[in-house]
């Protein structure tokens, strides 16, 4: 499963973001718990969190691609754009990636991030990753 | 909490915003400022890279420092300290960070509304004229928590 082959990096450990052992469409669901490190305005999550989270799951998302086509590049970013939707509240944020194009130099991945309603979320990422 | 009767001023507002929270964990510091510009510091930790191999600062805290020095810039260009909500932050990266090296950013708020602040801005670790990214960005200003003090609000797109 997704969560065997992928490690998050220092960033993403030390503010607490973890994996779920839950997959969406065979991508890892990642999950960042509410505290005093990811909060902005009072007992709302910071949008830098947020975006955080985001972006690990995208990298994760892409990870997970990647070794399922048995490639291993260095991945790079290019860009992302974070739409931010809702007011992230005081409880656990989640978040999970899809790969809109996998392509040989080029990936293009979507990411959803919600609290209690998968079908309402919070905030939205498209990434652009460059694999050399 | 009631309005300051004196102007934002970044620098000031920075001793108390940097104590706490995110910013305060990622150790943030204000830099300059100018009349519609913030620029703020992240100094370099070591668990805070993004990739095993590189002593490198993450791209995630990055957005965190570029969000945090936009929502100062819209204060500092309004004069005024309200509460401001991110609807769209976008951030181009030019180059990795150099190793080791913290990174400042500095954003500029170039056109606020009776209801909406639009910033850019770069992130840069040595010369500004050498950015680590740009970024855009778009915010929307919110009384108070619109969910508690504006029923009509709830759930209304990009507040929640």
């Amino acid at each position: 499963m997704a969560d065997t082959i992928i490690e998050l990096p220092a960033y993403a450990r030390s503010l607490g973001i973890k994996l779920t052992g839950e997959e969406e469409a065979g991508m890892p669901v990642l999950r960042l718990d509410f505290g005093e490190m990811v909060e902005g305005r009072p007992r709302h999550f910071h949008g830098g969190a947020t975006a955080g989270l985001l972006e690990t799951a995208g990298y994760a998302a892409l990870r997970t691609a990647l070794v399922a086509a048995g490639r291993d590049p260095v991945m790079k970013p290019i860009n992302i754009t974070v739409q931010y939707l809702s007011a992230g509240r005081s409880q656990a944020s989640h978040a999970v990636g899809r790969i809109t194009r996998l392509g040989r130099r080029n990936a293009n991945i979507a990411v959803e991030a919600w609290q209690d309603d998968r079908s309402r979320p919070i905030a939205t990422a498209v990434m652009n990753i460059l694999m050399v | 909490m009631t309005t300051p009767a004196a102007r934002f001023d970044a620098r000031t507002a920075s001793q108390w915003f940097f104590r706490h929270g995110h910013t305060g964990w990622l150790g943030l510091r204000f830099t300059d400022q100018g009349d519609n510009w913030v620029e703020l510091e992240l100094p370099w930790r070591a668990d805070l890279i993004g990739d095993p191999g590189r002593e490198v600062l993450a791209s995630g805290p990055i957005i965190s420092l570029m969000d945090m020095a936009s929502g100062m810039a819209i204060w500092q260009t309004r004069g005024t300290f309200a509460p401001v909500a991110t609807l769209d932050l976008r951030v181009d990266y030019q180059r990795p960070a150099r190793p080791r090296a913290s990174v400042r950013g500095r954003v500029e708020c170039y056109r606020t509304t009776r209801s909406a602040a639009f910033v850019r801005g770069i992130a840069y670790d040595a010369d500004p004229a050498d950015p680590v990214a740009h970024v855009a960005g778009c915010f929307m200003t919110i009384a108070a928590d619109p969910r508690q003090e504006v029923p009509a609000l709830k759930g209304a797109v990009g507040l929640g």
